[in-house]
């Protein structure tokens, strides 16, 4: 069992009264992903393997991340949003599109220059228990990746430069001896951000990276990401599925249904005026805080299941479950473009709706 | 086992003017080689017919225990159950394993959070749905199938009759636990214990499953106890809210009362510590810490290693140190109730 005080706590409750981030700076292009797809074949028989199909679990999604920045990609499960993140550290292969990554196109990196690739592009899981290896120590862990990137951290100083980065994400460094099973689940997820710092990354892919832990604790890890992007500039990719701490912490928010995009803007635009009737129904699905608000709401629900990625809908993949669909729907797919709602939208008859009613901020 | 010898008049009758469920001064505790695990300590709540009681805590204080131990499915030992549990006034704690089971299904049911597991992979779920009919009415398999179906129907699961004989693993996760809730109200139970049953389930699924709830307990009037860790929810479905720490309940009151000023330091933490979605505020205020080790849970106030408004020594009033004196739950203001030293400061702050 861990230790009931971490000395994280005291680095997260020192910064409690700061107000929001100044996050009007945003630096140039680092990723830009175009049309990006991943088909899983279908295959049957045991010696000689058909292939009966298709797992569209990506089906051409664009994406920009800028230096400095927090997108966050929301989508239910099964939409393919840990398809994109394993994509984009070149854990797995596209069957189309490019991945853009400071003006080179990585798909079809190999030996060296992928390497350095994925040292600044790092990763941080959503499973806190299943992600670190239970036989080696948290300093081991930490200092794995500078077996392969040794310019990064000589010998000599890297029991030291653990420590620091211990220290840094909260965690005790008198614990570099110690294994995973000896730490909670938020220190854990803080260890395996220290290792996804160990490499100096430019990116960090954080697939669902709260969504494992208590209510309590997953405020201490987002305020530690953020610390941590103000402090070395780092550009996140966030994805979860809960919306509220996706709003919280992105700049700019993609929608993901099925595969691809349906919408995308600033926190700001996909929240208060959602325009793709996709969008507008989860929004509508999220349970509110507040007293007063209860039944304010405009609900929608939504009829059905998501169909298999499989067997997509023709033309736009959400008209099977759309209030709004007509026969252009199965006949088009609808372009990710903005329709006079001042962001993009990926349907035919985007129009922006509010559903969650606003609040201004205290 | 031999469940079909169970007669089914359902539950014994009730004893007049009680509530439908009180749980009194309930303790669980498990005893393991390691030593002793506080889970639960000292809960006490009544429920009414139609009202819906939110249980809210995170993993380990003591929640979903105190759900099983008035279900009466933990193992005993390592278990063991101290209090009283008593469904329309009867100690279900003193009775036999048959008039337990008797009480199970018609008077109180349960669905838990991951309805695949809880499901059998090799039966059939009108099969599995059937069998509360079979085991508890005697009714023929026909007969059950046939009501299998209409319960079916009941929970919204499309094309009933043709879904029947599918096995679980052809269900979505949405319709799983629709399946799960068919099973629990198939017998007409007067309480439903909900634990945690849409936190595996995608956000448009979840409310879909959180309506039909609500619908069913508007038709059957039963009682609703809602176990989750999800503030929203409890916002958006309870009428009451009971928050657990470390498992004791801190503060209890209308939801209204307490998601609009909390009496609590821990609720107050929680409250702050969750983004919301209809606003960007600034940086969240986490509660420092971790949620405490039942095995050593500490002393005072299991709180105040993490509460921002102890009082330590010098500073505290006398029989109120939080380090030392357990904050009994009392009444802090109209219909509320708090463990806390010091709630006259927390609300309103």
């Amino acid at each position: 069992m861990p230790d009931a005080q971490p000395t994280g706590a005291t680095a997260a409750s020192a910064a409690d009264a700061a107000p929001a981030r100044d996050r009007s700076r945003r630096g140039e292009t680092l990723l830009e992903i175009r049309g990006l797809q991943k088909h899983f074949p279908l295959t049957q028989g045991v010696v000689f393997k058909r292939t009966i199909g298709h797992v569209r679990a990506v089906d051409g999604v664009d994406l920009t991340l800028h230096r400095g920045e927090t997108v966050g990609l929301v989508g239910e499960s099964g939409c393919g949003k840990s398809t994109v993140s394993k994509l984009l550290v070149a854990l797995e292969k596209p069957t189309g599109g490019s991945i853009v990554y400071k003006g080179k196109d990585i798909t079809g990196l190999s030996g060296r220059a992928l390497k350095a690739y994925r040292r600044e592009v790092q990763i941080i899981f959503q499973d806190p228990y299943a992600s670190l290896n239970p036989r080696m120590t948290v300093g081991d862990i930490v200092a794995e990746g500078w077996a392969v990137h040794a310019d990064i951290a000589p010998k000599k100083g890297r029991l030291k430069r653990t420590q620091e980065l211990l220290d840094r994400v909260g965690l005790n460094p008198d614990y570099v001896n110690r294994y995973p099973h000896q730490f909670s689940g938020g220190q854990r997820q803080r260890i395996g951000i220290a290792r996804a710092l160990a490499l100096q990354p430019e990116i960090i892919v954080c697939d669902e990276p709260v969504s494992a832990l208590d209510v309590s604790v997953q405020a201490q890890v987002v305020n530690l990401l953020e610390d941590l992007q103000d402090e070395f500039g780092l550009s996140y990719l966030f994805i979860a599925h809960d919306l509220s701490v996706v709003r919280h912490i992105s700049d700019r928010v993609a929608v993901m249904y099925l595969g691809s995009i349906v919408e995308e803007g600033t926190d700001q635009q996909v929240y208060t005026t959602p325009s793709h009737p996709y969008t507008q129904a989860l929004l509508s699905s999220v349970p509110l805080h507040e007293p007063h608000l209860r039944g304010q709401k405009d609900r929608i629900l939504l009829q059905g299941d998501v169909p298999s990625p499989a067997d997509p809908p023709s033309g736009c993949r959400f008209r099977t479950r759309c209030w709004k669909a007509q026969d252009i729907c199965a006949e088009e797919p609808p372009a990710l473009v903005d329709r006079g709602q001042g962001h993009p939208a990926a349907c035919h008859f985007a129009e922006a709706r509010t559903v969650v009613p606003i609040e201004v901020a205290e | 086992m031999t469940l079909s010898d169970i007669d089914s008049t359902g539950a014994a009758p009730a004893v007049p003017g009680a509530s439908l469920l009180e749980v009194d001064d309930l303790h669980v505790e498990f005893r393991q080689r390691s030593g002793v695990v506080n889970a639960v300590n000292g809960v006490t709540y009544t429920l009414a017919e139609g009202q819906t009681l939110a249980i809210l805590g995170e993993s380990g204080s003591g929640k979903s225990v105190s759900a099983q131990a008035i279900m009466g499915i933990l193992d005993t030992p390592p278990a063991v159950v101290r209090g009283a549990i008593r469904f329309q006034g009867r100690d279900m704690l003193t009775m036999s394993a048959e008039e337990q089971r008797k009480i199970r299904g018609p008077g109180i049911s349960m669905i838990f959070q991951d309805a695949l597991s809880s499901l059998n992979p090799v039966y059939s779920v009108g099969w599995q749905i059937g069998e509360m009919f079979r085991v508890h009415q005697g009714a023929s398999r026909k007969e059950a199938k046939q009501r299998a179906i209409e319960l079916m129907d009941r929970v919204r699961i499309p094309a009933a009759a043709k879904r029947v004989n599918d096995y679980p693993h052809q269900f979505s996760g949405g319709m799983r636990q629709r399946v799960m809730i068919a099973m629990a109200i198939a017998l007409d139970p007067r309480i439903l214990i909900a634990d945690e049953p849409t936190t595996a389930l995608d956000v448009t699924v979840q409310a879909q499953v959180m309506d039909l709830l609500k619908d069913l307990q508007q038709e059957t009037g039963m009682g609703l106890i809602l176990i989750t860790h999800d503030l929203g929810v409890v916002n958006e479905v309870a009428d009451d809210v009971a928050v657990m720490y470390a498992g004791r309940i801190v503060e209890r009151g209308t939801v209204d009362d307490v998601f609009t000023d909390a009496a609590h330091p821990y609720t107050e933490g929680l409250m702050k510590s969750v983004p919301q979605v209809e606003a960007k505020g600034g940086r969240l205020q986490p509660i420092v810490g971790q949620p405490p080790n039942l095995a050593a849970i500490p002393s005072g106030c299991p709180f105040h290693p993490r509460c921002a408004h102890r009082r330590l020594g010098a500073a505290a009033a006398p029989g109120r140190e939080c380090a030392t004196d357990v904050p009994p739950l009392r009444l802090v203001t109209t219909g509320r109730e708090a463990a806390c030293h010091y709630s006259e400061e927390v609300l309103g702050a």
